[in-house]
């Protein structure tokens, strides 16, 4: 295997693995602080505003981190600065 | 497919580039300057009033109530720049309703630009709300080992900022291109319209964040109260 199929193909499968991991966490950490947030809603009705607000602003926060894992694998896929340099020696020659 | 607007070159000039990122961020500045401008030249105080001037009405109101809710005494004093990024995340996400539009902030360079909009204005706040020293003492708070690590998450949060609402806006752009090759009939419709909600939350949660920093930043702690009786 030269070097430029070894990069391709650790590239992809990194780019799938990047996201594929990445989600998990932020889905569970998602998952408990909807469900966390539900509860507190079920108990207060009252404090709904102040409630959703901070709920929105956590899950942007915990989404982010997923955010994070998908540019990582979208510059993987899309712009890998190592393929191009390959490309840039190899037309080069 | 493109990564982001920055690939859409519309006109070159040796080093000059007018990419599509700029001439859309140049578009809403047009839209939002010259339609505040318009509204805002008759305002009435009277009963009788222009439907766009109680739309401008509600924006403001709204803004500066959510600036209250989150801890800043003054909204006023933080409602120009606080607002203007809200709407200018807002109408970026909201036109891509318009076709051939892309969202400027779907590239890095305009998120970065209004991260560091944001961090700039963070400690300009904090010094004319606490002074210089006041300001300077709430990074060695609690103890001084904390030194390094507020200065990293002053960093950090900023990256967070601008790589936060590239990701989403891409993303968005992204995944409607990746549908309309697997199933372009309906499917891509509803993804349209997850990504505007999606880009209202975020342009929301933009907003906040600067406000969160912004109060964090200029919160005075009360000194602590030293002759107390103790029984």
């Amino acid at each position: 295997m030269d070097s430029m199929t070894f990069i391709a193909v650790a590239s992809i499968v990194t780019a799938g693995f990047t996201t594929g991991v990445g989600c998990i966490g932020p889905a569970l950490g998602e998952g408990r602080a909807v469900s966390t947030a539900l509860s507190s809603l079920a108990q207060q009705p009252d404090a709904s505003a102040t409630i959703t607000r901070t709920l929105f602003v956590g899950l942007a926060m915990i989404e982010s981190t997923a955010i994070y894992c998908f540019v990582v694998s979208m510059i993987l896929v899309f712009a890998n600065p190592f393929w191009n340099h390959v490309i840039a020696q190899t037309t080069g020659k | 497919m493109h990564l982001s607007p920055d690939e859409i070159i519309f006109w070159q000039y040796g080093f000059l580039k007018l990419n599509a990122t700029i001439v859309f961020t140049w578009g809403l500045m047009l839209v939002l300057a010259v339609g505040s401008k318009l509204i805002t030249h008759k305002l009435s105080t009277g009963l009788t009033r222009s439907r766009w001037q109680n739309l401008l009405e509600i924006v403001v109101t709204l803004t500066e109530k959510q600036i209250e809710e989150v801890g800043l005494r003054h909204p006023k004093k933080y409602l120009p720049f606080l607002g203007t990024l809200f709407l200018f995340v807002a109408l970026a996400a909201l036109c891509t309703v318009f076709p051939g539009y892309e969202p400027p902030t779907g590239s890095l360079s305009t998120t970065a630009a209004l991260a560091l909009c944001v961090f700039v204005a963070v400690p300009l706040f904090g010094i004319l709300e606490r002074g210089w020293g006041g300001y300077l003492k709430s990074y060695v708070q609690p103890t001084f080992i904390m030194l390094p690590f507020n200065l990293v998450s002053e960093l950090s949060r900023t990256l967070a900022l601008a790589v936060r609402l590239f990701g989403n806006m891409m993303s968005g752009a992204m995944i409607i291109g990746i549908l309309l090759t697997i199933t372009p009939f309906i499917f891509p419709i509803v993804m349209t319209a997850l990504g505007l909600l999606t880009g209202m939350v975020q342009a929301y949660i933009f907003f906040i964040l600067a406000t969160v920093y912004i109060a964090a930043a200029t919160r005075v702690r009360k000194p602590k109260p030293e002759n107390e009786a103790t029984h």
